[in-house]
């Protein structure tokens, strides 16, 4: 057998892993989304207080690498009493330090949309959550689709940190089978295509959301 | 206006100042609409016109002074601080406003954007909200447009769209913000014509406007402002044949 025929066999550790790894994406992106959504909502309560705090998370959170922020809340947090799985802090970590991205990119995005629409949505009633889901919502997804997509994908690699506090995604799998078979090349090789694959998908996604805007005529006046 | 007498006027204004930090841009401004009124408010640029009407809906937060709509204080909670956007929230949906740039909701079709709001805010049943979205669009000419986004309408569309969508909320009062300033001149009387027939049907209407002729024509009352004041609040007919300030009959000259 060659190297790469030996690596190939072991396609269910390499399955499982773009399993954990599609999970680690799809809920920490989901989770991110919404904590970048709360931030909105509270920048947008006209309350100095709040405000204050939501961008003071915002930046604290865009200042600090991503696997210092795994390591405080996984060896971090148990010497507060919080104990937790390896993926359940993966998934808060993920969501917690994108949700501030996301918050970002959103909130460029608002500032860029045309003053008047949330002014004539609150003079016909809308407001708080209401307003940002029906009025400002759709058109900040058709408007900031690739920087969102970009962020999809600094998520994705972000998961491959995770192998360090021992979850078992794809990066995990990959050197698994190189530590199993003295193999240095071949199994990176393999989990770079999966990843590149991953990435293609977003992309794939993030067209078709683009696609509709401009059929519905968005980014125009 | 005897028949008025019994009933309080559907708004009024008291006394409202705003300054935004040293600058002063209303001050002391007073005004009563009754039911079936249409009321000009007039004056050169930077006078106040606009942030006046703002402050009716709480757009904009008065520095000073009341407004009652149907004789109810808004805005304001008993403790003196501003009401919340949800509080003000069914006073909103009673004064519809329609505003200079349309400011219709681009990622919906002109008929979503008319049932909206009442769907979302009123509650309205989507079946009933569609059935009255395409009766008022019938109104105002765009019946065939129904299903075209904003970026595919004219200007005079997107605002025709803009009432309609005002019109939706079932208001008690209309406030219109230059409706006519941003179109191009051939697109300004097909706006007019339909806020010419709201009038005649007796909807009780504010538009602030450039429009001298519509304001002669089409409105009860005059008000002129001035460097945030009123300068003259008259009937229509006489503050254009007979103005009484100077500053008046010098803005009116100015307009010939």
């Amino acid at each position: 057998m060659t190297d790469l025929e030996i690596v190939i066999a072991q396609w269910p550790m390499f399955l499982s892993g773009l399993w954990m790894t599609t999970q680690l994406l799809v809920l920490g992106a989901i989770g991110a989304f919404f904590v970048g959504l709360l931030c909105l909502y509270l920048l947008n309560r006209r309350s100095p207080a709040l405000e204050r705090m939501t961008l003071l998370y915002i930046d604290a959170l865009r200042m600090l690498p991503f696997l210092m922020f795994v390591y405080l809340l996984y060896y971090g947090l148990p010497s507060a009493g919080i104990q937790m799985t390896a993926v359940t802090a993966s998934i808060l970590a993920l969501t917690f330090y994108h949700g501030a991205y996301f918050a970002e990119i959103m909130r460029g995005a608002w500032a860029q949309l045309p003053g008047g629409q949330t002014e004539s949505a609150r003079a016909c009633g809308f407001h708080g959550f209401n307003l940002i889901r029906r009025i400002i919502l759709p058109q900040l997804l058709a408007r900031s689709g690739p920087m969102l997509g970009n962020q999809l994908i600094y998520i994705l690699k972000d998961t491959s940190f995770l192998v360090i506090i021992t979850v078992q995604e794809l990066t995990w799998a990959a050197s698994a089978v190189q530590s199993q078979y003295f193999i240095p090349f071949e199994p990176f090789v393999i989990a770079i295509v999966l990843y590149w694959l991953l990435t293609l998908l977003i992309e794939l996604g993030i067209n078709r959301m683009d696609a509709v805007a401009k059929e519905k005529g968005l980014g125009r006046s | 206006m005897a028949a008025h007498d019994s009933q309080p006027p559907v708004l009024e204004a008291d006394n409202i100042c705003k300054s935004f930090g040293d600058t002063e841009v209303l001050r002391d401004i007073s005004l009563a609409v009754h039911a079936g009124e249409t009321v000009s408010v007039i004056g050169s640029s930077g006078s106040g016109k606009s942030t006046f009407l703002r402050c009716i809906n709480w757009l904009e937060t008065p520095t000073r002074g009341a407004i009652r709509l149907h004789g109810e204080l808004i805005g304001r909670r008993a403790d003196g601080l501003p009401m919340s956007d949800k509080l003000m929230a069914p006073y909103r949906a009673r004064m519809a406003m329609v505003f200079q740039s349309f400011n219709l909701w681009p990622h919906f079709t002109a008929l979503q954007n008319v049932i909206e709001a009442p769907i979302q805010v009123l509650g309205v049943s989507k079946d009933e909200a569609i059935s009255e979205g395409e009766a008022l669009l019938e109104k105002v000419g765009l019946s065939d447009r129904a299903s075209a986004y904003p970026y595919a309408l004219s200007g005079g569309q997107k605002q025709r769209v803009a009432i309609a969508r005002a019109l939706a909320m079932h208001p008690s009062l209309m406030l219109f913000d230059e409706p006519t300033s941003a179109l191009d001149p051939e697109l300004v009387d097909e706006v007019l014509t339909v806020m010419r027939d709201l009038a005649r049907e007796g909807m009780t209407m504010i538009v602030v406007t450039h429009e001298m002729r519509f304001a002669r024509d089409v409105s009860n009352r005059v008000m002129f402002m001035d460097a945030g004041r009123v300068a003259e609040l008259a009937p229509a007919d006489r503050f254009f044949t007979q103005p009484q300030s100077d500053r008046a009959k010098q803005f009116l000259r100015f307009q010939e």
